[in-house]
């Protein structure tokens, strides 16, 4: 298996691609000198995709089933690959998130092998109803745990909050009603349906032979992919925020907040990245550790350490978000409105403009010396459609109108959305 | 293998720096070593936050980060840690390397110069620090004490950390408490502060491509202000080896899922013994992985628990074990993994789980070394501990160890305390 060798000198990086007959990409980048190997293993499908087109047939799945079918697709006819994997001393896991799955697993011996048990179990589907029934407990308890983590619930709120119907909002992991509707078959047909080698992508990092990842790939994998599967996310959001406010009790002991704002969704390919690094920079630029709003706020005692930001684009839905804890979240949501219009009356400051741009470039760079980090970011580059080491040439034709822009486009009033969670009054700890 | 090195700079100020040429940032961090002590432990956590709020050369939060920007977008974050029973607090800063910045200019320096400036030249008022500062950051400081209690999981585990060494300076929080915070004046922490800068032993760190001798020479440069009077001495960990009883303790806060956590004495023995390999691969075996007795026979077997793992305290010599599980589930769930530990302590293993766990351990150690910040806080552990064993060597020790062993670390665990998280309706 021949592979195309792409250089990017600027940040170090050295990437083997190909795509196999049955339409898989397949992305090595060479690391040497590091003890690990580090494999992703990723479908194109998520907590969102609930609706979709399979034989000519439109259904409608359970909320939570492709976080329930990660769990299950680790069954195998022999077993569980998760403790495969584990004994031959690979750390092994795998996540679902809003837009797709990923399995991965990093190793410091054995590679070829533990590769093999991934891709594996990954496309050999074996759900059985008596474990499909047992995994009930498991995730009705993973549900709960969720239930009680602020942060998460905070979050959803959010989305709540900005969206009228985008599946984005719809918890990932589900209720524990709506997973009790999940059967053995249900799992199989989303299986047959998005676990599809022309859905999905392998990146691997790591001191490995690429070729032999491809060539395992091509043996492993099915010879031929199906045609894409067409999904609903219903009619298109319109672009003010569902509503101004969300909020809730719970057992926290400071506010917790989420500011959010509807952006409209970027196009897929480079202009999805652009939005990306635009929004990233936005944000900087508005309340980042370096702007004059965060000192302010941070003295004031508004917002702590803890205050974090950024941007998120699914397929029909982008919003920019910034969120932490505050003694009084209206307060903060009031001072970065205030910015918002005086941004975008005055301009951006060109000297703090320049200086998030430099320190930017290094955080991406920095960014690079997490295996884990490079392959997600570019698997999921991959299924928007552009290339992710592309990153610095892109970020270097950012201009600070791109950035003002994107300010007043999505950060008016009517696009933004505050959800607070309140400390519950009741017995404390 | 990385090359590390361990240099002497000033009087009780040590670097240990690791040389690799396979990132693409370096990591810096200076740590100032304090006894945990109930006394003392506010006003140390408050110095590394209040120091970074400015200095000299950049007086307020937004130019400081003005000048990391400048840096490439260079973070340097205040570091409050617990390691065995003494206070670490600094700085912990990761900066582009050299070879990546655009104009071929060098970052460690000015870097070092950085950390110097803020360590060593605060913004003072009147001789101490700033009132204003001082407020904010105790304010600050008293959200992060009270914000433990937002993460269920890890606080209940540090709950029955601190119920079970109530009597002994670890039961003592990296934070303090937040009656000691409030009571801070800038008066008092400039005294602590200044007590801190002449005697407390310092360590400094480095990873990066960067040649030892050049990195001892920045940061002596960047220090030489540092004034140096006292023994640098540190008090040893008390390890107690046993449980006199079984110490029950149960809250209530209004969650949906119970917590469940037990803490161990593991026998006296920490990363220091002879039979630490042993116990590691004891805590693999019984709650330590994926292939554990917890995860499969609890976790997956049972359906009682969405989470069921132990974690090794490795220089206090304490396991603890944390689980989420239904309120009612609770006793059984606590009878499950006392019988799992029986199971240890009888030494029925499969072959195939002491391979997967030792794989297991032995992988985690290889691969800290891709990790600059684990490495750091690895490094940091050893060298206040006066112990000089790499993730390498300690990897090889792992090959050698026996069932038999790792069944003898797990019949020396007593348990210590209990401590159960309930709903408030439970």
């Amino acid at each position: 298996m021949s592979m195309e060798e792409i250089k990017y000198s600027k940040v170090g990086e050295n990437v083997f691609t190909t795509t196999l007959p049955n339409g898989l990409p397949v992305l090595v980048m060479k690391k040497e000198g590091f003890q690990k190997s580090f494999a992703f293993f990723a479908t194109n499908y998520g907590g969102m995709d609930m609706r979709f087109q399979l034989d000519g047939q439109w259904l409608d799945t359970p909320a939570g089933v492709a976080h329930y079918l990660e769990h299950k697709t680790f069954d195998t006819e022999d077993g569980n690959a998760l403790q495969d994997l584990a004994a031959n001393g690979a750390s092994p896991n795998a996540f679902t998130s809003t837009s797709f799955t990923g399995y991965f697993f990093e190793s410091t011996e054995k590679f070829e092998e533990n590769l093999r048990i991934l891709l594996s179990f990954v496309s050999i589907p074996w759900y059985t109803q008596e474990s499909v029934d047992k995994e009930q407990g498991i995730i009705g308890q993973e549900i709960r745990m969720g239930d009680d983590e602020a942060d998460t619930q905070v979050f959803y709120g959010m989305l709540e909050g900005l969206y009228a119907h985008s599946p984005i909002q719809v918890n990932i992991a589900g209720t524990v009603e709506s997973i009790s509707h999940i059967t053995a078959e249900t799992l199989n047909l989303c299986h047959r349906a998005f676990y599809d080698p022309a859905n999905m992508v392998l990146c691997v990092a790591g001191d490995v032979d690429p070729e032999r990842v491809a060539a395992l790939a091509e043996e492993i994998l099915p010879k031929e992919g199906h045609p894409p599967v067409e999904r609903d996310y219903g009619e298109p959001e319109p672009d003010r925020a569902n509503k101004p406010l969300w909020e809730r009790e719970m057992a926290v002991s400071t506010p917790i907040f989420q500011l959010g704002f509807k952006d409209v969704p970027p196009a897929k390919g480079e202009a999805w990245l652009r939005w990306e690094l635009t929004g990233d920079l936005a944000m900087e630029a508005l309340l980042g550790t370096s702007s004059p709003l965060y000192a302010r706020l941070y003295g004031e005692g508004l917002v702590d350490s803890n205050f974090s930001y950024g941007c998120e684009a699914y397929p029909g839905a982008a919003f920019l978000c910034a969120g932490g804890e505050s003694r009084d979240p209206e307060a903060v949501r009031d001072a970065v409105q205030a910015e918002i219009r005086r941004v975008a009356q005055e301009g951006l400051d060109e000297a703090l403009f320049q200086r998030l741009k430099r320190a930017g470039y290094g955080g991406l760079v920095r960014g690079l010396n997490s295996l884990e980090n490079l392959c997600i970011n570019q698997a999921q580059a991959n299924f928007c459609g552009y290339d992710y080491l592309t990153f610095p040439e892109v970020f270097a034709s950012i201009e600070k109108k791109d950035v003002e822009d994107c300010i007043r486009r999505a950060m008016t009033e009517e696009r933004t959305t505050l959800a607070v969670i309140r400390p519950k009054e009741g017995p404390q700890a | 293998m990385s090359p590390v090195t361990r240099i002497q700079l000033l009087p009780g100020v040590h670097l240990t720096a690791v040389h690799t040429t396979k990132f693409k940032s370096s990591l810096l961090s200076v740590t100032l070593l304090a006894p945990l002590s109930g006394d003392t432990a506010a006003a140390n956590a408050l110095i590394p936050y209040l120091l970074r709020r400015g200095c000299q050369a950049h007086p307020d939060l937004e130019s400081v980060s003005a000048a990391l920007d400048q840096l490439y977008g260079g973070s340097l974050e205040p570091a409050v840690r617990k390691k065995g029973e003494l206070q670490c607090v600094g700085f912990v800063g990761s900066f582009l390397d050299d070879a990546y910045s655009l104009d071929g200019s060098p970052i460690l320096e000015a870097a070092t110069e950085l950390m110097g400036q803020l360590l060593l030249d605060p913004v003072t008022e009147g001789g101490t620090f700033s009132q204003a500062y001082t407020q904010q950051e105790k304010e600050h400081l008293i959200d992060r004490i009270r914000g433990e209690v937002n993460d269920k999981r890890s606080y209940a585990s540090l709950r029955v950390v601190q119920e079970m060494c109530a009597q002994e300076p670890y039961g003592v929080s990296r934070f303090g408490s937040e009656a000691q915070v409030a009571s801070l004046t800038p008066e008092k922490v400039w005294e602590r502060y200044q007590t801190l800068l002449a005697t407390a032993p310092v360590e400094l760190y480095y990873c990066g491509t960067a040649e030892p001798q050049r990195v001892a020479e920045s940061f002596r440069k960047a220090l030489s202000g540092l004034p140096r009077t006292g023994s640098f001495q540190l008090p040893a960990c008390l390890v107690p080896a046993d449980a006199a009883q079984v110490r029950r303790v149960e809250e209530s806060l209004d969650v949906a899922q119970g917590k469940l956590t037990l803490g161990f004495r593991t026998g006296g023995i920490t990363a220091a013994s002879p039979e630490y390999p042993a116990l590691m691969l004891c805590n693999a075996l019984f709650g330590g992985t994926t292939t554990s007795r917890l995860f499969l026979h609890v976790r997956e077997e049972l359906s009682l628990c969405y989470y069921a793992s132990s974690v090794l305290h490795k220089y206090k010599g304490i396991m603890v074990v944390s689980s989420g599980v239904e309120f009612a589930d609770a006793p059984r769930a606590e009878e499950e993994i006392l019988r799992q530990l029986e199971v240890c302590r009888r030494g029925e293993f499969e072959p195939w789980e002491v391979e997967g766990g030792r794989r297991s351990l032995i992988s985690a150690l290889r691969t800290l070394l891709d990790s600059q910040s684990r490495q750091e806080d690895y490094w940091l552990g050893q060298v206040i501990h006066g112990l000089t064993e790499g993730p390498e060597e300690l990897a090889a020790r792992l090959e050698h160890v026996t069932v038999e062993q790792a069944v003898a670390a797990a019949q020396t665990l007593r348990l210590d305390t209990v401590y159960f998280l309930k709903g408030v309706q439970a």
